[in-house]
Formats: C-alpha cells, structure tokens, sequence
C-alpha cells in the first residue's frame, strides 16, 4: 500500500491543476496562466507516476525523456508560427504511438498469467486508436506540410476495401480478446491494421477540412491515453484523456458547425475530389499595384480577410503593416477571420497575434457581415472557399450552404491570388469574376510591400 | 470493482470536459488545441510502468519509445503553447 496513497494523492492534485488549467485557457486573460497549471499538473503527474512505478532500471527510461526533451524543445522552440498546424499535427501523433506502445507493452506484465479478457480489450482499444493518431497525424502532417498531394484521394473500390479494413480489426480484436498473449499473431496483426486504419482515414481527406482532422485527431490523442488509462489502471491516464478528448471533439464540432457539413460528411465524402458545380464564366479584372494604392487612399474602411494564403506567403508582417498605415491615413481597419480560414481552429488568429494586430480588430464573420455593405474595400489574401458566394446561391456547389464571409457584397474586393487556380475544394469561385471585384496578381507579401511603398 | 471505478471516473471526466470547454472565443482555440494536446501526453506516467518495472527485455524497449514520445508531446506541446500565447499577451499591456 503505503506507496500507492502518496501517488494517488498526487494524482488528485493533479486532476484538478489539469482542470483549472483548461478552464483558464478558455479566457484570453487567463490562457496562459492556464497552460502554467497545467503544465505543472503534469510534472506532479509525472513525478508521481516515476515513484509510483517502482522501476527496477531507470537507464531507459532516463534515456527516453532525453531523447524526448529534446525532440520536443527542438521544434516548439524553433518551427515558424506559419508551420503550427503541421507541428501541432505531430506531436499528437506522437501521444498516440506512446498509447499504442504503453498497451502493447502492458502485455508483457502478464508473463505466464493470463491477461483478463478486459484489460485485453482495453489494450485493443489503446492499440487502434493510438495507431490510428499516429499514422492519421503522419499523413495529416504530410498534406499540410505538402509533402504529399494535399487534395482528397478517392479511388474506387475505398469503400470496400475500408470496410473490410474494420471487420478485418473487429475480427482480430475478438480472436486476440479470447486468447490474449505478447506472442499472439492476432496482435500484430492489429498492430498492423490500427496503422493502415489512419492512413486510409485521412487520405480521402482534403487539405481546406485540415481543422476537423486536427481537431478530430487531437480527441482521439486524449481517448487512446484513456485506453491505455485501463490497461494499466491508472486513474490519471483516465481523467487526462477525458478531458482532452472532450475538448478535442467540441472544438470538432465547432469547425463542422463553421461548414454547415456533419462529421460523416466531411469524414467520409471525399470532399473536393468531385467537381459537379457549374463552371463559372467571365472575365477577371485585374489590378495594378499602383490602382490598388489610390483606391486603398481614399478608403475609410477596409477589411482584410485572410486565408490560407497568408500563411503559406508569410504575409501577415506586411499585412499589419499595410492595416497601421491605412489606420494613419484616416481609415477604419479590421481583419475578418472565418472559422476554418486556414489549415487548424484559429490559425489566422495567431499568424496575426505574432504580427502583433490589436485584438479589437479582429472580427468574426458572424459580426462583419451586417456591416459589409460598409466596407469600402475587402482585401481578401490567400483565402478562396470561405468568401465564395456559390456557398450562398448555387445549390449544386459542393460548398453549399456553408456559411462565408459576403465579401462580394462590399464597395470594392480586392483579391490578392498567384494564379487563376481554383482554391484547395477544387471548387470555381464567381467572386473573382465579380462586377466589384480587382484581382492583384503576384504572391501576397510581394503585392502588399508593393502598395506600402507607394504610400510611402 | 476495479473497471466499475474506473470506468465511474471516466464517465464524470467526460462530462466535465464538456462542460469547461463549451465556450472558447475563436481566437484561442490553437492554444486550447495544442495545450490539449500537451495533455495526452499523460501517457508518460503509464509509460513509465512498461519501460522500468519488468526485465523483459522486448517490454523495456517498446516502455522507452513510449517514454520517448510521450515526453515529445508533453515537453513540445506545452513550450508550443506557451510561444502562442506569448504573442498573445504581448498586445494586451499595450
């Protein structure tokens, strides 16, 4: 006994640092004052857990949290702010292989014994959805990162092979459930499938729905560490992964809700893959540097929306730039971020945190778009599915009905774009054809410092 | 008795974490992202069980790279979210 009180007396402690810590990171005043708690929780945690596990030999796992460390202070310290949804996307997969291997290894306590057919179970599940983060999170990683095609990849027959992928796991998981052991060919085999399962789960999955499987990805991190929680009987594991997979699945929610689309759909569709909406037909107007510069002078108010393609041009510096001198000119200044604009749940919030754009001027789309018809120009950058407006009119789009910002109901759009391509649905926009609407041509960052120095 | 404990807990976890994190502004929701996930790296403590407390030797190598990754995600996630919201707070004093 004796031992044991003490870590779960700590365990306590640390339940509940862990939820000051989430409740505090809901507020922007208290954020990260909550990430401290709970970080600390986790040290008790981790602490406790070390005495409570009565090690014989400390050498591995010495070396192990080395290794970890640092890996770990590595790419938080050093990754660009721009490259957050790919780095976010790789740490939980590595919580989902540590779940997979702490199951896996569980089996070897039973040496001889046999293992009960629960704690079994919940090593199956440790296994499948710890091997399902991890290699979903690998190919998450790679479509952000674009080192793989980041469009949904649908071939036919998917169906089929996917749901013979899952009977194949029910199948294997019941065999090895009735004769657990470290040698069974059932849990390498599941091994095997649980890795499969992620890959084959995120393909079909194009890169504009990045801030669902995140998300998605993100809960599944906190039920596997649950799972592993019952394998190894440890009430910590338990609460923690709760909590995490809870918040994982409401932030979920919240990006399904921002696309008017369920779960299923965006799971499962191959959204993207498909062109059935009309082709949209006209002529773009394009815009010169210098034209942009007069209309941006006599502007009272402008309204930059954001999209991916800030990011990926690291415009937001020349961005906030462009807003400070615009704002000095007289000019009412806000920045419109719609809820999935990006590759993760806020990520243009925090591109233009780092550019250090006044919180008041960040607006949500719920609150822009009654005023819009105000906005003298909406500047729109790297973002194409989020204002077009065949999500408002042609019910054939595969975007329709979701809701987006109505930027082509204001004076003037200026879209700031590479090329004509279509956006990362495949889906035509009407917006860039648009009667008010000035395409500026070129990569974003370069087109803004152009304007800047012309007010200069 | 053991499972029904446990699994007492987890139902009342669950239900908690819905209830703290229903209302997030937009603006936080990477940091809530990532410092959850930070979280799930919890496993370290059931890590730590497989790696050191038997002499098989096939069990203490998958226990360290489960330390290892684990520590990965603890370590990273928290120093990741914790840049974010620097940059947060940075325009509030102003």
């Amino acid at each position: 006994m004796g031992i044991e009180i003490y870590t779960n007396l700590a365990y306590i402690v640390a339940a509940a640092l862990f939820i000051f810590g989430l409740k505090m990171l809901g507020s922007p005043a208290t954020a990260r004052r909550g990430n401290a708690f709970s970080s600390m929780a986790m040290l008790i945690a981790v602490v406790a857990g070390l005495i409570g596990s009565q090690a014989v030999s400390y050498e591995v796992i010495i070396v192990g949290m080395l290794i970890g460390a640092l890996i770990g202070t590595l790419s938080a310290r050093l990754v660009a702010m721009t490259s957050m949804p790919e780095l976010v996307a790789l740490f939980n997969g590595s919580g989902g292989a540590s779940s997979l291997l702490v199951g896996w290894a569980t089996l070897y306590y039973f040496e001889g014994d046999s293992v009960p057919t629960f704690t079994a179970a919940t090593i199956v599940l440790a296994i499948l959805i710890g091997g399902l983060t991890f290699t979903g999170s690998l190919i998450a990683y790679g479509k952000l990162s674009e080192r793989i095609n980041s469009a949904a990849l649908v071939f036919s027959g998917q169906r089929v092979l996917n749901s013979a992928l899952l009977l194949a796991i029910v199948a294997c998981a019941y065999l090895f459930c009735m004769d657990p052991s470290a040698t069974s060919v059932y849990l390498y085999a599941l091994l095997g499938l649980a890795l499969l399962l992620g890959v084959m789960a995120v393909i079909p999955i194009g890169g504009a729905d990045m801030p669902v499987v995140i998300s998605l990805l993100n809960s599944y991190s906190g039920i596997a560490a649950c799972a592993a929680g019952f394998a190894v009987g440890n009430n910590i594991l338990i609460v923690a992964g709760a909590l995490v997979g809870a918040s994982g699945i409401i932030l979920t929610n919240i990006m399904c809700k921002a696309m008017n689309r369920s779960l299923a759909n965006v799971l499962f569709s191959g959204f993207g893959a498909a062109k059935t909406a009309k082709a949209v037909e006209g002529e773009v107007k394009p815009i010169s540097v210098e034209d942009a510069y007069y209309i941006l002078e006599a502007a009272s108010n402008v309204c930059f929306v954001p999209g991916y393609g800030m990011a990926v041009a690291q415009a937001q510096h020349v961005v906030k730039e462009l807003g400070k001198i615009l704002e000095a000119n007289g000019c009412e200044v806000s920045y419109a971020i719609h809820p999935v604009a990006g590759r993760m749940p806020g990520h243009m919030n925090v591109l233009l945190a780092e550019a250090d754009v006044p919180y008041e001027q960040l607006v949500e789309m719920d609150d822009i778009n009654p005023r819009i018809e105000n906005v003298d120009v909406a500047i729109v950058i790297g973002a194409n599915d989020v204002v077009n407006p065949s999500a408002r009119e042609d019910a054939d789009s595969p975007i329709y009905g979701m809701p987006i910002i109505n930027v082509d109901q204001a004076r003037t759009v200026f879209v700031l774009k590479r090329s004509m391509a279509s956006g990362f649905s495949g889906v035509d926009n009407p917006l860039f054809f648009g009667e008010n609407t000035r395409m500026l041509f070129g990569d974003a960052k370069e087109s803004i410092s152009g304007v800047i120095g012309e007010f200069g | 008795m053991e499972i029904i404990f446990l699994t007492f807990i987890l139902v009342l976890s669950v239900f908690l974490g819905f209830e703290l994190i229903s209302k997030v502004p937009a603006t936080l929701h990477t940091p809530l992202m990532s410092g959850a996930n930070a979280i799930s790296g919890i496993t370290l403590a059931g890590a730590f069980l497989a790696a050191g407390a038997t002499n098989n030797e096939m069990a203490s190598w998958l226990g360290g790279a489960a330390v290892a990754f684990a520590t990965i995600n603890v370590i990273g996630g928290y120093l990741v979210t914790d840049r974010m919201l620097g940059m947060f707070k940075s325009k509030r004093g102003k």
